[in-house]
C-alpha cells in the first residue's frame, strides 16, 4: 500500500526510505486501529479519500497533539482554526474512532480561557470520549493543579491513569512535572511504582498502548527531547508481545522500533518544529502560509489480525 | 535648570539606545539576561551585591527562571517580551534553569 510503512517486530525495524518519508511527514491526525492485538495507524487524508481502509470491526482511535491554544505568533496566528480543521477531518472518517487521545500541550500558557477554547472546539468532534495527558505548557505556574481539576479527576498522582478498551490496555503517563536542572522529561518514583503495579496482573499477550507528552525514548537530548527515567518504565513492559508508545512534544512524526516496543510521535495541530539539530533551537518553525497545513496533522491507529506489525500512513492536513 | 533638562535628555537617549540594542538582538544591557533561542545570554553574569538583574524572554515560547534550589529565584512563566527581575542581596553563586525546558541553564555570580 502506497505511503504505508510496516513495523515488523520480527525484524530490525522500518526501512530507510520509510523512515525518511515519515521524517518529512507532517499532517493533522492519525487514526489508530487495534485488531487481533496489532496496532496500525493511518493518515486521515488517505482514510477519508478511501485509499486506505481500516479493517472493519477493529478498534480505531485518533491521536491529536500540541494544539497550543493561545499561541498567536508568526508560525501560526490561527491555532484554533487549524485545530478545527483537524476535528473536521476526524468527523469525516467513514468509521468514527472510538475515542481521541490528546498527548499534551492543549494550551500555550495554561490559561483558563485557553482550556475553555480547546473544550469548545473538541465539543464539535463526533468522538466525545477524549483521554488527555498534560504537556509542559499545561502545567505552568501551578504545577498542574488547574489541568488536574479539569482533565484528571479520575487520574492518580499528577494525572497518570490507565483504562482498558476492547482488550487493549491504555496507559497515560505524565513526564512534564518536577523537572531537574539539566535533565529531560521525568516520570518520577511514585509514577514508576504505580506503573509496575498497574501492569503486573496483565497477561503478556495483552496489547499495551502507552501515551505521554515528551517522547519516552531519547530523540535529541540537546533539545530536551527525551525522558530521564523512561528506561525504567519500559522495563516493566518488556514481557508484553505488543507495546506501542505514542508521544507528542516535538511537533513532527518520528518512529522507532526497539524489540517489542514501537515508538511514534505525532504532529502538532498548531505549528511545526525543526528536525533535531537542523536549527539553533527547537522553537516554532515558520513556513510559508500556504504550506502550513502540510506540516500539521493527526494520527489514526488500527490493529491488524495475524501479523505482528504496525503500519503508518502519511497524512498532512493539506498536501 | 537647563543643565538638568539636558541630563534627562541624555539619559533618555541612552535608555532608548539600550532598549533598542536589546530588541535588535545585540549585547544585552548591563544586568540584563536575554532569553533567546532556548538559552540565557549571557549564560554567566557577574554582578555586585544589591544588583537587580532582569531577564527578558525574546522567544516565541514561554520560559521561566528557577534556582536549582527551587526556592531562591522563582519566576512565573514569561511569555514573549515579558520580563522578570530579582535583586541579589547576598554574595555567592546562583545557578538557575528553565523549569519548562530544563536543558536551559544559567548562572549569576554575586560578588
Amino acid at each position: 500500500m502506497r505511503g504505508e510503512i510496516i513495523y515488523d517486530h520480527n525484524h530490525d525495524g522500518i526501512d530507510r526510505r520509510g523512515f525518511l518519508k515519515c521524517m518529512a511527514w507532517a499532517g493533522t491526525g492519525v487514526l489508530w486501529t487495534v485488531y487481533g492485538g496489532v496496532l496500525k495507524s493511518y493518515g486521515l487524508d488517505k482514510v477519508i479519500s478511501g485509499q486506505a481502509a481500516p479493517a472493519k470491526g477493529a478498534l480505531s482511535f485518533v491521536q491529536i497533539s500540541d494544539s497550543h491554544i493561545g499561541f498567536s505568533k508568526e508560525a501560526n496566528k490561527d491555532v484554533v482554526g487549524t485545530l478545527q480543521v483537524a476535528i473536521d477531518r476526524i468527523n469525516a472518517l467513514p468509521t468514527p474512532p472510538a475515542f481521541l487521545l490528546h498527548t499534551g500541550d492543549l494550551s500555550h500558557l495554561s490559561k483558563a480561557g485557553e482550556f475553555d477554547t480547546l473544550d469548545q472546539v473538541l465539543k464539535g468532534c463526533k468522538a466525545k470520549d477524549v483521554h488527555y495527558v498534560p504537556g509542559e505548557h499545561d502545567v505552568l505556574n501551578d504545577n498542574g493543579k488547574q489541568y488536574l481539576a479539569r482533565y484528571g479527576k479520575q487520574a492518580r498522582g499528577d494525572g497518570w491513569y490507565s483504562f482498558d478498551y476492547n482488550g487493549v490496555h491504555f496507559v497515560g503517563l505524565v513526564n512534564v512535572l518536577n523537572l531537574k536542572a539539566g535533565g529531560l522529561g521525568s516520570l518520577g518514583h511514585n509514577q514508576l511504582e504505580w506503573l509496575e503495579d498497574d501492569v503486573k496482573g496483565l497477561g503478556s499477550d495483552t496489547p499495551i498502548v502507552v501515551f505521554a507528552h515528551i517522547p519516552l525514548w531519547t530523540v535529541y537530548p540537546d533539545w530536551g527531547w527525551g525522558t530521564d527515567d523512561s528506561a525504567q518504565a519500559l522495563s516493566y513492559l518488556k514481557r508484553f508481545g505488543s507495546v506501542t508508545v505514542l508521544n507528542g512534544h516535538i511537533h513532527q512524526t518520528m518512529q522507532k522500533v526497539e524489540g517489542n516496543i514501537a515508538f511514534h510521535t505525532a504532529m502538532s495541530t498548531a505549528f511545526p518544529q525543526p528536525a533535531p539539530g537542523t536549527a539553533t533551537s527547537p522553537g516554532p518553525m515558520k513556513v510559508p502560509a500556504e504550506k502550513l497545513r502540510s506540516v500539521l496533522g493527526i494520527t489514526d491507529v488500527n490493529y491488524v489480525q495475524g501479523k505482528s506489525s504496525l503500519a503508518i500512513i502519511d497524512s498532512p492536513l493539506a498536501s | 535648570m537647563k543643565k538638568t533638562r539636558l541630563s534627562y535628555g541624555i539619559a533618555a537617549l541612552l535608555l532608548s539606545l539600550a532598549v533598542h540594542g536589546s530588541i535588535a538582538g545585540q549585547k544585552p544591557a548591563p544586568n540584563e539576561v536575554t532569553i533567546d533561542n532556548f538559552s540565557y545570554k549571557p549564560q554567566t553574569l557577574t554582578v555586585s551585591v544589591g544588583t537587580t538583574v532582569t531577564w527578558i524572554n525574546r522567544d516565541d515560547i514561554p520560559h521561566t527562571v528557577l534556582s536549582t534550589d527551587k526556592t531562591t529565584i522563582v519566576s512565573p512563566a514569561l511569555d514573549t517580551d515579558e520580563k522578570f527581575s530579582y535583586t541579589f542581596t547576598a554574595a555567592g553563586t546562583n545557578d538557575y534553569y528553565c523549569s519548562v525546558h530544563p536543558h536551559m541553564k544559567g548562572r549569576i555570580i554575586v560578588q
